[in-house]
């Protein structure tokens, strides 16, 4: 495949809001994740965004108001991105950008306050409840259309856990069938009761911050970001920021709803497909973000695939110990994480966790490293053995 | 984007009973009549699984044998592409209820299917594919949003796909919230290449002038059409039953998508 340059990106997440907060917090290893306040039903840490409820939207777009498009709107204001935006819609027509985002609950929190509210009597919603702006899952989407004014072609991708990692997968095709010139593309998943209390039901939920990787780890911190990037063909772009994506890789597990394949086939597959598709041998890839949830069988399976891919050399770790697992928005905030790192020029380890288990045999790190990436891999996986790697690279 | 061929389809809704009766209807020969949909039990999902399984997703893993069965492709081969206009609702409806208790109980299983790609993982756990699978909403746009992906996997990445749409009416209160008349599902696999097996070829166009989409002039058949995000896809199955013709969806905003079939 040709590579997509990311001409810009911003992320908010429980380490702050923009890139900078991400930086920080990345280099000062400093964790999100804080006891849960959202829901007092629950012990467990949750990676939250600070100040998602004083968000206002614009009166026009008041219709879409909910927690997850606020948090979608407060991200997208953070970073210059929107001006980015206004300079790609006046080069391209807004109806040759794209806007592709991934969700796996969109705006369902809205929909849970309402069954608060219903009529004792009829057990009718409330009158002010707006189902297709909030709770559905395209509206996500159709609020950041309006927002950037872009009017090309839409999408909302929701595979759970990968749904804003395949994002760049989606865009990369419609750019290259000729659909549009570039792609905004993002994630945006917001804390909810029916995730915290369904992982719960699982048994996927730690009492105790989120430690990936560790021999005794306990399951996920649940976490909610906002991020987007914009990609668009190299020689198309004015100006990027000398990282691009790559390849992709897609798999599907074939095996369980909530379990993925204890042999990490699925996974490995997904990862075998990314280097492909970007013309790579493994040895070429100098760090993996892993998927790392922190949940038994994930992280022993990853860590099998990451084995059988790539051997036991190339550094690798889990970001979620800063910012939680953000679900359908896990893509994108790794995504940015992986372009603090070339940015910066350094690896980030795993926090919280003190050993790695000794039944690993990837080279999984604990501490930040100094390096000069080339390239990066990032892992993300679903429910339902939705597979999904991306390689990104220092554009040359 | 283009061209891709249509290779088989699989169609169920209250009176469209299966790809035979609904081209049947779709041409002429045969009048639309409602029908109460027939129970759901898939026989590609083993019984134990599909214990687990409610109408949303036995819907889609029904209409999507169907096309394969009718296309002759080894269906752990295929890609997919599912849409939704908005996941399943009876499950959203039973954890937002769940949820307002002091001491909610959520169902471990029902949460795993609120997801919206379980259709995709109980179909690629069906028929043992571990092709890429995504899965898209698109309200009311569902079906015409899902095209374009599966459109531009088919002519981008060079392979096969299939292509299922499906919606489930709501339960209360969410039905009032999110009306929708009955449910509808539809599935077609496309391929990039011309085989003896291909029904018509197809290629979509994202067109950007408002105007109205392809509407049925029986009314019968109209009130299916309007009565399920899926079943916006009506005219296009019609086109295909017909062996040719353009047909116009409505695309988000104001825009059109015009799908062209072509013998």
């Amino acid at each position: 495949m040709f590579p997509l340059v990311i001409s810009t990106f911003t992320t908010t997440s429980a380490l702050g809001t923009g890139i900078e907060a991400m930086r920080s917090a990345l280099q000062d290893r400093r964790s999100g994740l804080a006891p849960c306040s959202f829901d007092t039903r629950l012990q467990t840490y949750t990676g939250m965004v600070q100040g998602v409820d004083e968000v206002k939207l614009p009166e026009s777009m008041s219709i879409f108001n909910c927690r997850n498009n606020r948090l979608a709107q407060l991200g997208l204001q953070q970073d210059g991105f929107v001006d980015h935006v206004t300079a790609l819609r006046e080069r391209y027509g807004a109806d040759r950008v794209a806007v592709i985002i991934g969700t796996s609950t969109a705006g369902i929190h809205e929909t849970e306050l309402a069954y608060q509210h219903r009529d004792p009597d009829t057990g009718k919603l409330p009158d002010d409840y707006h189902f297709e702006t909030t709770h559905n899952l395209f509206a996500t989407t159709q609020f950041v259309r309006h927002y950037l004014q872009l009017t090309g072609p839409a999408l909302m991708v929701s595979t759970a856990c990968s749904s804003s990692a395949k994002v760049f997968a989606s865009a990369w095709r419609l750019i290259a069938s000729g659909e549009c010139d570039a792609a905004v593309v993002g994630g945006v998943d917001s804390l909810c009761f029916n995730t915290l209390h369904g992982f719960g039901a699982l048994g996927l939920v730690s009492e105790t911050p989120t430690r990936p990787c560790a021999p005794d780890r306990t399951g996920i911190s649940i976490g909610e970001a906002a991020g987007f990037a914009i990609v668009e063909r190299p020689e198309q772009a004015e100006s990027h920021t000398g990282m691009a994506l790559y390849g992709y890789g897609e798999s599907s597990d074939a095996y369980h709803m909530s379990t993925p394949r204890p042999d990490g086939a699925g996974a490995a597959l997904a990862m075998e497909r990314a280097l492909t598709c970007a013309n790579l041998k493994a040895d070429a890839i100098d760090y993996i973000n892993m998927h790392g949830t922190a949940s038994e069988v994930n992280d022993a399976m990853e860590d099998k695939a990451i084995s059988k891919v790539f051997g036991n050399a190339t550094p690798a770790s889990s970001t979620k110990g800063w910012t939680g697992h953000t679900l359908g928005a896990a893509g994108i905030t790794e995504a940015a994480i992986v372009f603090t790192a070339f940015k910066h020029g350094f690896l980030p380890g795993t926090i919280n966790t003190k050993e790695v288990d000794p039944d690993f045999s990837s080279r999984i790190i604990l501490d930040n490293e100094t390096a000069s990436p080339t390239y990066i891999l990032s892992n993300s996986f679903g429910f339902g053995g939705s597979n999904c790697s991306l390689i990104f690279g220092m554009y040359k | 984007m283009k061209k891709a061929y249509v290779q088989g389809v699989g169609v169920l809704a209250p009176g469209l009973v299966g790809w035979q009766q609904c081209r049947e209807v779709l041409t002429g020969k045969q009048p639309y009549e409602h029908a109460e949909l027939p129970k759901l039990v898939p026989q590609r999902l083993a019984a134990a699984v599909r214990r687990r399984t409610g109408d949303y997703i036995r819907l889609a893993i029904e209409v999507a044998s169907e096309a394969v069965d009718n296309s002759d492709v080894d269906p752990s081969t295929l890609a997919s592409v599912f849409c939704t206009s908005d996941g399943d609702g009876q499950i959203a409806h039973n954890i937002c209820e769940a949820v307002t208790h002091d001491e909610p109980m959520v169902s471990p299983t029902q949460f795993h299917n609120s997801v919206a790609n379980a259709p995709a993982g109980y179909w690629s756990q069906a028929v043992q594919s571990f092709e890429p699978s995504t899965s898209v909403a698109g309200f009311d746009h569902a079906f015409a949003v899902g095209m374009i992906e599966a459109m531009a996997q088919v002519t981008m990445e060079d392979r096969p796909i299939l292509l299922v749409s499906h919606d489930v009416r709501f339960p209360e209160p969410l039905h009032s919230a999110r009306p929708m008349a009955s449910s509808f599902g539809v599935a077609m696999v496309l391929s990039p290449e011309k085989t003896n097996a291909s029904l018509c070829a197809l290629t979509a166009t994202i067109h950007r002038v408002s105007g109205k989409p392809s509407v049925f002039e029986d009314a019968a058949l109209e009130a299916v059409r309007k009565g399920n995000p899926a079943a916006r896809s009506l005219a296009a199955l019609q086109a295909i039953a017909n062996g040719s013709g353009t047909v116009e969806l409505n695309y988000p905003e104001e825009d059109l998508l015009r799908l062209e079939f072509a013998s």
